[in-house]
């Protein structure tokens, strides 16, 4: 069976978390309940002269990060009720039939991808709009992206257009789980592993 | 009573492709078949488009907030409820891939304001103190007779001076102001000029150029430097209709060649993800900035000397005029310090001032020099200052200097154009005609009878007669939340001794609408038929004809021009008003009036057939001023000389007339720097930091305030630079107070690098949330609750980024 690919070019992305919004509004989720979610990464600083003149080398870099729909998801390994699942397309979803909300999940993603909703007592997370994708749309917020930051096709498409992609920090090594998604660097990415800037805006994403 | 909107819902969608080169040529040359610019069109209906479901239709609408962009949506509808919004299915242009239109998160989160549970749903009136929130329902006719009564006894009592309503900027439509009109059938009002956008530059532009024009934002493609000064898409212009992706981003592909430097306190999200390099500056000090580039061209012989003596006046004592010669009082006199406060305006000097090191900015000189079409774009937080009328003015300096004004590549540094289609929007005559300034209607509350035009910028008479009696506000939450000093203006609105009688018409509960005598709830536009032009979209312009997403009338919920109908019926003017016409029919002829001058634009019904109407810059962009540039004599701009007035005598006139009895007021016939009220100089130990706003992804001004998805994912924050915040113990994340002389909020902290040390900033628009009665702190971090009422000298406009602040730990 035909497998998807996530792909997230970083040179396009302004932050603005559209795609977020889109998704929120299609799924009808709640402010709890995130299934795209983008970090924003900053480092650098000031140097003053003698008259109190700044340089500085300040970046900032934006990742849109959804479910990577990981080849050895982590979240499928911990699930002791077998709801989390990685179907034959690709994408790892959630079976309401089996969750009981326990939360193993969320604690076993490096990404902190899986969300507990209250009212449902279960988990949720990006599904990869396969009902969409079903029906031969695109994910909402691939649809949704005004930058054109996002793309999604099988995976073998995706790889001809964005090649095998990189990995870009502040995100945890793909060694672990084996994200699908492609990333694209921006000029001013830090690659995967360094650790020069900070995670500016914890409480969005976490 | 009924709803002037269309009894068919229209479901059926399509996609016009707008002008491709061809057609769009063919256009341009005269006038053009419909055939022709219909000719690639393509025409998927919803169920085509294979997106409905069951019972599902699909609605046109767009996103009519005060936004730079006006993105079209499409609703997904069932059982009379929006399920979702979604994008433009295919490329508009066909020739141009990704080139859908796509909303941003604000129009993506619309659903959540039109179905929020705290909308408004019955006529109100007060039951407790004015501005405590405590409301009654009541019938609409007792509402629109208790309106009636209240502006007749005010017209009887104080004249049509003592009627006013302030800007309500969050409703887009050709009919979606009424008021104006309203009013104006009654027996007058007193009347604005200017915007709480750009009072400033508006103001003081037609003085220097005759006219706020610059080239659209495509010219980047043709241009090796490009110099944004404030300005930046990807946090103002965001949805693809917008310059983010119609302007910057996509030059920014195209011409991946040209330099980029921002000058701007922020780091703003149009740097972020790229290598352009980011000059951080001290908020207000950009005269500065340009008077010391300018010392660099004029000592090192880099001007544009030809340029200035044919197209200015004033740079050089020899194009000064005649009155004024001998004065030193030409801007180069300023700069060499033979002048006005002569002091040499060397890099060193504004280096200290503005905090770039000296060597920055005479690379900056050299930079702009050697460039052979450097594009200068401004945006308006430069101007929205005390001292923004000279501080934008010198910034439009910069490609004056090195004579890059109508060439390719090159724009004014006024501003930054956009190609578009002219919708005019529903008016009227006004038969009183004074005016105040946006900025001045709480100042025109508390004590009108004293203003003048002198002293405070009275136009069309040379004293107001009286205070404001009967204020309205309409879609624009302007009272608290988007004016500045809210807790004075809360005083000022509360004593119903001044103001004696307060309408709103809004959505929602927002601040404003807790200040009002009678409360009434208006419908959506996306809630109603409604028409509307592009915003700010690059060079790509485009018309949206939108349909209602529900059938039917809500609650108690009325399209104000209904209500202002019956309002006019309460006058005795109902005819005077509707002419005959109902909404729908106001639309169109208006539409069809705009239509029969601009044979890009498709017929009404054509309009509504398509839905949306793109339609490209068939020169590719629209350099400014490109005739005044190649031959000044022959195409003079409209100033008195008939040229860039780098000196102008008119304001040198004013200068010399008007009072400005607090020395930070300056008005100036050059573009000099002055630190203005409320600047760096101000600052002490207690207040040691400039506070200046911002435009957030997650606002337009205050529309979508109440959205709690934005709220969530883009939370409201204060930006303080990393160092500063060590020196605090203020730590990413926590809640701080910020507070200054005008008032104290409550607000999480953005520790970052991203803004310049010694500077805060709180981006503009959240939703105040103070007990009034109690410790009157703003938990909404609301800027204006710390933003001074005290005008800037020339357009009496709003300074809300000229603050000074301190910031502490809480607990």
């Amino acid at each position: 069976m035909t497998k998807y690919a996530f792909a997230f070019d970083a040179a396009r992305c302004t932050g603005c978390k559209t795609c977020n919004l889109a998704c929120k509004d299609y799924h009808d989720l709640s402010p709890e309940v995130t299934f795209r979610r983008v970090y924003e990464y900053a480092g650098g600083g000031f140097v003053r002269d003698e008259k109190g003149c700044l340089t500085n080398n300040v970046w900032t870099t934006y990742v849109s990060m959804n479910c990577n729909h990981c080849e050895n998801p982590a979240c499928v390994e911990v699930c002791p009720t077998g709801a989390m699942h990685r179907d034959d397309q690709g994408f790892v979803s959630v079976d309401h039939d089996r969750c009981v909300g326990c939360k193993y999940c969320e604690m076993a993603c490096p990404y902190n991808v899986p969300s507990y909703d209250a009212e449902l007592g279960q988990m949720r997370k990006c599904d990869g709009c396969s009902e969409r994708v079903a029906a031969g749309e695109t994910p909402i917020c691939v649809d949704a992206c005004p930058l054109y930051a996002l793309d999604f096709g099988t995976e073998e498409e995706m790889r001809k257009k964005h090649g095998d992609g990189v990995w870009l920090a502040p995100l945890p090594s793909p060694d672990y789980t084996k994200p699908t998604t492609i990333m694209s660097a921006a000029k001013n990415s830090r690659p995967g592993g360094t650790h020069e800037g900070t995670l500016a805006n914890p409480k969005e994403v976490r | 009573m009924g709803m002037d909107t269309p009894k068919a819902t229209v479901s059926r969608r399509g996609f016009v492709k707008g002008a491709t080169a061809t057609t769009a040529a063919l256009a341009a040359a005269g006038s053009v078949a419909l055939d022709d610019l219909f000719g690639h069109a393509e025409i998927a209906n919803a169920t085509e488009a294979n997106q409905e479901g069951e019972g599902e239709k699909v609605v046109q609408g767009y996103c009519s907030c005060n936004c730079a962009s006006r993105c079209p949506l499409w609703f997904h509808v069932k059982d009379d409820e929006i399920q979702w919004i979604q994008s433009e299915k295919k490329e508009w242009d066909p020739e141009v891939p990704e080139s859908k239109f796509r909303a941003c998160l604000r129009g993506r989160s619309v659903r959540r304001w039109i179905n929020d549970p705290d909308r408004l749903s019955y006529p109100m009136k007060r039951v407790g103190k004015r501005g405590e929130g405590k409301f009654e329902r009541i019938s609409w006719d007792e509402a629109i007779q208790t309106i009636a009564d209240k502006l007749k006894y005010t017209y009887d009592n104080y004249g049509p001076e003592a009627v006013y309503w302030t800007l309500g900027s969050g409703v887009y439509a050709v009919t979606g102001r009424p008021i104006g009109r309203l009013l104006g059938c009654t027996g007058g009002y007193l009347g604005y000029y200017g915007t709480y956008s750009a009072a400033q530059i508006t103001k003081v532009a037609p003085f220097v150029w005759g006219t706020k024009t610059a080239s659209t934002p495509a010219a980047i493609q043709d241009s090796d430097l490009v110099l944004c000064m404030g300005w930046s898409p990807s946090d103002s212009m965001m949805g693809s209709t917008g310059m983010s992706k119609h302007g910057y981003n996509w030059a920014h592909e195209v011409n991946p060649e040209a330099k980029y430097i921002h000058i701007d306190p922020r780091y703003n999200d149009t740097i972020a993800n790229t290598d352009d390099e980011w000059i951080p500056i001290r908020p207000g000090t950009d005269a500065a900035l340009v008077a010391a580039i300018a010392h660099v061209l004029i000592t090192e012989g880099l001007l544009d000397q030809e340029f200035l003596d044919t197209h200015t006046v004033g740079f050089d004592e020899h194009t000064m005029p005649e009155a004024y010669q001998g004065k030193n009082m030409s801007y180069h006199d300023y700069v060499m310090g033979l002048g006005y406060d002569k002091v040499e305006k060397t890099p060193a000097w504004a280096a200290e001032i503005t905090l770039i090191p000296e060597e920055r900015i005479v690379k900056l000189a050299h930079e702009l020099a050697e460039a052979k079409a450097p594009f200068v774009g401004q945006y308006y937080g430069i101007q929205r200052r005390s001292n923004g009328e000279l501080s934008s003015m010198a910034v439009s300096l910069l490609p004056v200097m090195v004579g890059a004004i109508g060439k390719p590549g090159t724009s004014t540094g006024l501003d930054v154009g956009a190609y578009s289609f002219s919708l005019p929007w529903i008016g009227g005559t006004n038969p009183c005609k004074t005016q105040i300034s946006i900025f001045s209607w709480a100042d025109a509350i508390d004590h009108g009878e004293r203003m003048t035009a002198l002293a405070d910028g009275v136009v069309g008479a040379d004293k107001l007669s009286t205070g404001i009696k009967f204020l309205v506000e309409y879609g624009g939450n302007c009272f608290t939340n988007q004016h500045s000093q809210s807790n004075l203006a809360h005083d000022i609105l509360v004593d119903e001794s001044k103001c004696e009688f307060i309408l709103v018409f809004e959505t929602l509960m927002n601040d404003a609408a807790k200040y009002a005598d009678i409360l009434l709830p208006d419908i959506m536009r996306a809630e109603q038929m409604s028409v509307i032009n592009d915003g700010w979209s690059g060079d790509v312009a485009s018309l949206t004809f939108g349909s209602p997403v529900h059938t039917g009338e809500r609650f108690e919920r009325r399209t104000s021009y209904d209500v202002c109908a019956d309002i006019a019926e309460a006058m005795g003017v109902r005819d005077e008003f509707t002419e005959g016409k109902t909404q729908e029919e106001w639309t169109k002829s208006i539409y069809d009036g705009a239509a029969a001058k601009d044979p890009r634009m498709p017929s009404y019904e054509e309009g509504y057939e398509v839905g949306e109407f793109h339609y490209r810059n068939p020169d590719g962009y629209t350099p400014a001023l490109k005739a005044f540039a190649e031959d000044p004599v022959a195409n003079p701009l409209k100033t008195p000389s008939g040229k860039i007035e780098v000196f102008s005598e008119k304001l040198q006139k004013i200068a010399e007339t008007w009072e400005l009895p607090d020395p930070r007021d300056v008005i100036a016939p050059i573009p000099l720097y002055t630190p203005g009220a409320e600047s760096y100089e101000e600052c002490t130990d207690e207040l040691p930091f400039t506070l200046t706003g911002f435009h957030y992804k997650s606002r337009t001004h205050s529309s979508w305030g109440n959205v709690e998805v934005i709220k969530q994912a883009c939370p409201q924050e204060v930006w303080i630079n990393t160092e500063d915040a060590a020196e605090l113990g203020i730590e990413n994340g926590e809640t701080v107070s910020v507070f200054n002389n005008y008032g104290e909020v409550h607000i999480q902290a953005k520790v970052t690098p991203r803004i310049i040390p010694g500077s805060l900033a709180i981006p503009q628009g959240a939703w105040r949330d103070a007990d009034m009665d109690g410790d009157r702190i703003d938990k909404g971090g609301c800027i204006n609750t710390l933003a001074t009422m005290h005008p800037s000298p020339l357009a009496k406009g709003n300074p809300q980024h000229s603050n000074i602040a301190g910031v502490r730990k809480i607990g």
